[in-house]
């Protein structure tokens, strides 16, 4: 296995290189071809590796080259492939596939076409890089990477204003994140003096590393978590960046890069469980960002921005899970949300195809015999995602709330099932919205009003199926394919928190039943809402203005942010201009210049440009230097 | 040449103050003089001051070397003055003048 294991990222690398130099003259409207290749190879090169790597002990670990090595700082180029890899290689490159092949469909005639392919390419191979690193470097390498593909991609449509600042807001809210992950990387390099997994894993396992410096590695890496899962308070990037082309929203946003957060916890599962303050912290915050952002849903008008937060609140759910020492379950959650989750954005994004480009709900409706295909598999992704059996969604909720229930966190327990209840009645309230009701769009888009072509609808087929059986790999209990196949890397994480299987027992029947009545209700709420009384939401918001006000201006986050570290920053750096920049480095080099302005001023009368002036400093010279010489 | 410095007719000395007196009278003469020919005269001055010396010298230690460069003083004055005389010609035909303090465009 070790042999290949590299192509798994270089493959989309090279279609990134040929499709960016050949792009513009050459490939342009085939510009898909190469990447749609390179991605299916990647898929085939991680399923062999899936199949290999089932039952090792031990990870894979391939040390391509030297990277680093400046005295005791060694850091190789390596690869690892284990267990968890391998369902993050399979995860991301089976769904970039699906979503290259849509995007043939959706962006067709574009004129940034071969651009588009050339950017999901690099971004396929920094994300696979990511999973597949060895060490921490590489991984904070391949972290900026993806960090770099999404400013790239949510800015795809340059020339809208909107788009340009949602990637710059991306970027700089994830530079947060991102310096608290670099901070965390040197922690680790000073504590255990390596980068490696399996090095600074064993030592962790060992024990006799400080408390507090677990802590701050813990913390600090979570920051970084924070930042790239769009977790409370940074996740004010993930709604913004909308802006990007659906598949980008889909792929980047949505199932893959904002998982890496999750990711990064799961990988560093040891030092977590060593230090419970952190796993309480990660806990605290992902089930705060479930409501949160669950909340924040109910009343989004644009059909992408519901999805965008309730991506939010669902990377809120896993982090729910890590924080109660579940990472299979987190795992878990994350491979069938990228499916339904990437089922429903490319859903939507069908949607606003068919309806030339429109995203705003409230001019939306009866669409539902009008692009059948889209509206089942649709559902099919709702169903899910409100966790209704026996969609995937179901099987991966329930397991989080079981285990956080047996955790004894009945808080986060009770959060997280208002957060179902919320979450199935926002997603029910876009279908509805959407699909069911009279059209409220306007006359000549509704004549316009299409299916999407086959390379659109193929893929959604598949991730409605992948919704609707993917929950099968992680069954509750000892049932759970993924939990056992995931055990070799989470083993010791679980052995430190004592963490055992266990059977089934009746509680666990309860909860599920007591979860799917919850979602149940929500959708119910949803119908009797948006389809029965059709008059209710608006007459719901007239009586519950204020709540409604700060709910659909998202908690002012945004404003608050804007009001007061943009300001001071802002505030701060015009100081800086004004008094540091034109007063002292400005002042500093026209000073110099003044100096010898003046100084030139003052000699300048030497120079008389009569040639016997010179020749007498000459006698003068020539007399002090013979005196000098003979009588001294 | 024959003879030890004590069968010398005249003293090295004599020498030496006669060079440096045409030297100073040179140097005086660059100095003061604003006439460009004068000015160049005052150089050939100086330029023979150093020739007595060296002529002197050489007669003193009875060593030959002294006259040979002599005779390449001689030659590189020619050619000096030779260019010296060629640069008064050109700057008379552009300013109409020899007055060499008036010559002062590289004022700083």
């Amino acid at each position: 296995m070790g042999s290949y294991i590299w192509l798994i990222p270089v493959l989309p690398l090279v279609a990134f290189i040929i499709t960016l130099i050949f792009g513009k003259w050459w490939i342009k409207d085939s510009a898909h071809w190469l990447p749609v290749l390179a991605m299916a190879g990647s898929f085939g090169l991680s399923l062999a590796a899936f199949i290999q790597i089932r039952g090792s002990a031990e990870p894979v670990v391939v040390e391509l080259w030297r990277w680093f090595s400046v005295g005791s700082f060694q850091v190789p180029f390596s690869l690892q492939m284990d267990q968890l890899s391998s369902v993050m290689c399979l995860v991301v490159s089976g769904i970039s596939l699906l979503i290259f092949i849509y995007s043939k469909g959706y962006m067709h005639g574009d004129t940034g076409y071969y651009r588009f392919f050339a950017y999901m390419s690099l971004f396929g191979f920094s994300m696979l890089l990511l999973v597949l690193a060895g060490n921490y470097l590489l991984l904070y390498l391949g972290w900026e990477a993806v960090g770099l593909c999404s400013y790239y991609l949510i800015g795809y449509f340059y020339h809208k204003p909107e788009a340009a600042a949602a990637g710059k807001k991306a970027f700089i809210v994830n530079r947060v994140g991102d310096f608290g992950f670099g901070l965390g990387v040197m922690l680790i390099f000073v504590t255990f003096g390596t980068l490696d997994y399996v090095g600074v894993f064993q030592q962790v396992g060992v024990g006799g590393i400080g408390e507090g410096a677990l802590l701050a590695i813990a913390l600090l890496l979570f920051m970084g978590a924070m930042g790239k899962s769009a977790q409370f308070p940074l996740h004010v990037w993930l709604p913004d960046a909308m802006e990007g082309p659906t598949p980008v929203s889909a792929l980047i946003h949505a199932a893959t890069m904002v998982t890496a957060g999750v990711y990064l916890v799961a990988r560093s599962a040891v030092i977590f469980a060593s230090v419970p303050t952190a796993l309480l912290v990660v806990g605290i915050i992902g089930t705060f960002t479930a409501i949160f952002a669950a909340v924040i849903g109910i009343c989004q008008k644009d059909i992408k921005k519901v999805l965008a937060y309730s991506t939010v609140s669902q990377l809120g759910y896993m982090f729910m899970a890590l924080g109660v020492g579940a990472w299979a379950i987190a795992i878990f959650h994350l491979m069938t949300h990228a499916f339904f989750k990437a089922l429903l954005f490319l859903g939507a994004g069908s949607v606003i195809h068919s309806l030339g480009g429109e995203q705003d709900m409230d001019k939306m409706g009866g669409l539902r015999k009008r692009i059948p295909a889209t509206y089942y598999t649709l559902v099919a992704g709702a169903l899910a995602l409100s966790g209704i059996f026996p969609f995937a969604g179901f099987w991966s909720k329930d397991d989080i709330l079981g285990s956080v229930w047996r955790d004894g966190q009945y808080l986060f327990w009770a959060v997280g099932l208002i957060a179902a209840f919320i979450t199935a009645f926002y997603t029910f309230r876009m279908i509805f919205m959407t699909f069911f009701g009279k059209p409220r769009m306007d006359e000549e888009t509704g004549e316009h009003i299409h299916e999407s072509p086959w390379s659109m609808i193929v893929p959604l087929i598949v991730l409605a199926l992948g919704a609707l059986l993917a929950g099968f790999l992680g069954l509750p209990g000892k049932l759970g394919v993924l939990q056992s196949f995931l055990e070799p890397v989470f083993g010791s994480a679980n052995h430190i928190l004592g963490i055992h299987e266990h059977s089934l027992a009746a509680t666990d029947y309860v909860l599920m039943v007591v979860s799917v009545i919850v979602a149940m209700l929500g959708i119910v709420l949803a119908w009797f809402m948006y389809v029965k009384r059709t008059d209710l939401p608006a007459l719901a918001g007239r009586r519950l203005q204020p709540v409604y006000r700060v709910v659909y201006n998202k908690f002012y986050v945004d404003e608050f942010y804007a009001a007061t570290v943009v300001r001071l920053t802002v505030d701060g750096s015009r100081w800086v201009w004004r008094n540091f920049d034109e007063k002292i480095i400005d002042g500093a080099v026209h000073g110099t210049a003044w100096l010898w302005q003046r100084a030139g001023q003052v000699a300048r009368p030497v120079q008389s440009g009569r040639v016997q002036n010179y020749l007498l400093g000459m006698f003068i010279g020539l007399f002090v230097v013979v005196t000098v010489v003979v009588f001294l | 040449m024959g003879g030890t410095p004590a069968d010398m007719a005249i003293p090295v000395d004599w020498y030496l103050y006669l060079s440096a007196a045409l030297f100073i009278v040179g140097a005086a003469g660059m100095l003061i003089r604003r006439n460009l020919f004068i000015v160049l005269f005052s150089l050939e001055l100086m330029l023979n001051a150093v020739n007595i010396n060296l002529v002197g010298f050489s007669r003193f230690h009875e060593n030959l070397a002294g006259q040979n460069f002599v005779l390449f003083v001689m030659a590189i004055a020619a050619a000096e003055a030779a260019v010296g005389l060629a640069i008064a010609t050109a700057l008379f035909r552009n300013r109409q003048t020899l007055m060499v303090d008036l010559f002062d465009r590289m004022k700083g």
